[in-house]
């Protein structure tokens, strides 16, 4: 069972059977984030109670913390990818690393942008320099760093590989910076956001961030599978195989 | 409904929020699928050339 | 590839690095002035009123040396890059690590340094008191060859690409933010009389932790890099 479970790891890390997989998993985990986003607006907007002291407004944590979770946990598996690319010179682990980078700016920014929005009716100021919010900012700022550092390199492999050795040292850095931004923050008495909840209301509002958080998960992975199969196509153009995919059917691979 | 969209004086905020996190969602699923059109035609382009080279 | 052969190359290591930053003795004064210019721009821009200036005089410092050092961090492998010689000491039976640690040193003694020397000047110019003036030169002390040390794995990533220069501060800066929490603060707190040992030790920490692991990294990229 292991050994097979090896052989398959082994089969789907070559970016010739990647491409195929992938593009049967992508309307799979398109359907799961449909749903889970149907059901998890849904939730937010009229199952979850008003709170008694922020009024309507707090409704915003239903995207801000998933949008903030899933900017770390991309991080993360971008790091992780980074190191196995690097380790086992893994080429397809180094394209995913790439084609994560996008998706967990994306979600940095929104965190940031939703942090604003809610913080002007719940502090009366669009930006407080709060532990999380600047530690978000940083995070985005190491996106912006790996991103900005994987387009100005010409060669494709050395981009990959010099920008997967930033996300590692990004990710040795990243609980260091969180730990002084924190230490900073409670030294200058800062304003401190903690989204403080009636008891009672907790557990159907974490229902719902949990709800919201797995549908950015699923989108995130539909999204970054189809930006996985551009980066595949764009640096394997060379090979046999692309070249005779595009050859037999040429007006289907477009529509996928 | 307007009461709805209003959300007790907060609809501001909160429909900017959720919707700017839609768009941008949608923006990005519709980029990477023009790039990825946009490879495509490259490769496609390149393998005609090839092709009239083997032609002629 | 004894001990001996190991600290004498060190050792060679160094001495040919700072042979070669004094025949170009104008590169190091260019960040020595950019230090003392942005510094005392502030007063300039803010306010020339003593009290205002005291209480951001660490934070000032601290970022117009993150700013300097940032500066000084093209050289580092440029010139070895182009001449050939990092190909050769990719080749040399030594750790590359090691090698890396020697310029690194080398390339603090003439970037970094100066800027601790120079720091009093600064702090009397925006009204810090002797203590406060101590303290600074202490943390820039601890806190400089952090941020060459970590420089240099960007400025490792950065060798020959295109518009490397403000590329390098991209991927460096926020990574010298815990430095810069931990110096300034350690200031503050010995101005306003409190106990500050915990941030220098911190501050020691962080560079016991870049001496051990930026060297790696620096060697890493510089294989990737050169490759």
């Amino acid at each position: 069972m292991v050994s097979e479970n090896a052989i398959a790891w082994y089969h789907f890390s070559s970016p010739k059977n990647f491409y195929p997989l992938a593009g049967r998993l992508i309307p799979w985990f398109w359907g799961l984030a449909v749903i889970l986003l149907v059901v998890g607006l849904y939730m937010s907007f009229f199952v979850a109670p008003t709170d008694y002291k922020q009024g309507e407004s707090y409704r915003i944590i239903f995207v801000h913390v998933p949008a903030a979770w899933m900017s770390m946990f991309i991080y993360l598996v971008m790091a992780a990818y980074a190191i196995i690319g690097l380790t086992w010179k893994l080429r397809m682990a180094e394209m995913m690393a790439s084609a994560l980078a996008p998706t967990g700016a994306m979600f940095t920014f929104l965190a940031l942008w939703t942090g604003a929005f809610w913080g002007k009716p719940t502090w009366g100021a669009y930006w407080v320099w709060d532990a999380r919010l600047t530690s978000e900012l940083i995070l985005l700022f190491l996106y912006i760093g790996y991103m900005s550092l994987q387009s100005a390199i010409d060669d494709p492999r050395r981009a990959a590989r010099a920008s997967a050795l930033l996300a590692i040292v990004g990710v040795i850095n990243l609980p260091v910076i969180y730990w002084s931004v924190k230490w900073w923050n409670t030294l200058h008495q800062g304003a401190s956001v903690s989204p403080t909840m009636a008891p009672k209301m907790a557990s159907i509002m974490i229902t719902t961030m949990l709800v919201m958080t797995f549908a950015f998960w699923m989108y995130t992975i539909a999204v970054v599978l189809m930006r996985a199969r551009r980066v595949i196509l764009e640096r394997e153009r060379q090979t046999s195989w692309v070249m005779e995919m595009v050859n037999a059917d040429p007006q289907a691979e477009m529509k996928k | 409904m307007s009461d709805f969209f209003a959300m007790g004086g907060h609809g501001f905020f909160i429909w900017m929020s959720f919707g700017v996190t839609a768009l941008f969602m949608v923006i990005e699923v519709i980029a990477v699928k023009r790039s990825r059109q946009t490879v495509l035609k490259q490769l496609l382009r390149l393998a005609r050339a090839d092709l009239r080279k083997a032609q002629s | 590839m004894n001990q001996s052969s190991l600290s004498g190359m060190w050792r060679a290591m160094v001495s040919r690095d700072l042979t070669l930053a004094m025949r170009r003795r104008a590169d190091v004064l260019t960040t020595l002035f950019f230090f003392i210019i942005v510094v005392s721009l502030f007063p300039l821009g803010v306010s020339p009123e003593m009290e205002l200036l005291r209480s951001i005089a660490p934070g000032v410092i601290w970022v117009a040396a993150l700013l300097a050092s940032m500066l000084s961090l093209g050289r580092l492998f440029s010139d070895d890059f182009q001449d050939g010689t990092l190909e050769q000491m990719l080749l040399l039976p030594q750790p590359l690590s090691v090698l890396v640690l020697a310029k690194v040193f080398a390339h603090w003694l003439v970037s970094g340094l100066p800027l601790v020397l120079l720091s009093p000047l600064l702090g009397m110019q925006l009204g810090l008191d002797s203590d406060g003036i101590v303290l600074m030169m202490v943390t820039l002390l601890l806190g400089t060859p952090v941020l060459s040390l970590i420089g240099a794995v960007g400025a490792a990533l950065t060798l020959g690409v295109r518009g490397g220069g403000v590329l390098v501060s991209l991927l460096v800066l926020p990574l010298y933010i815990p430095v810069l929490i931990f110096g300034t603060g350690a200031v503050d707190a010995a101005t306003s009389g409190m106990d500050y040992e915990g941030h220098l030790s911190l501050l020691g920490a962080f560079l016991v932790l870049s001496v051990v692991l930026t060297p790696l990294g620096t060697a890493a990229a510089l294989r990737i890099s050169v490759e």
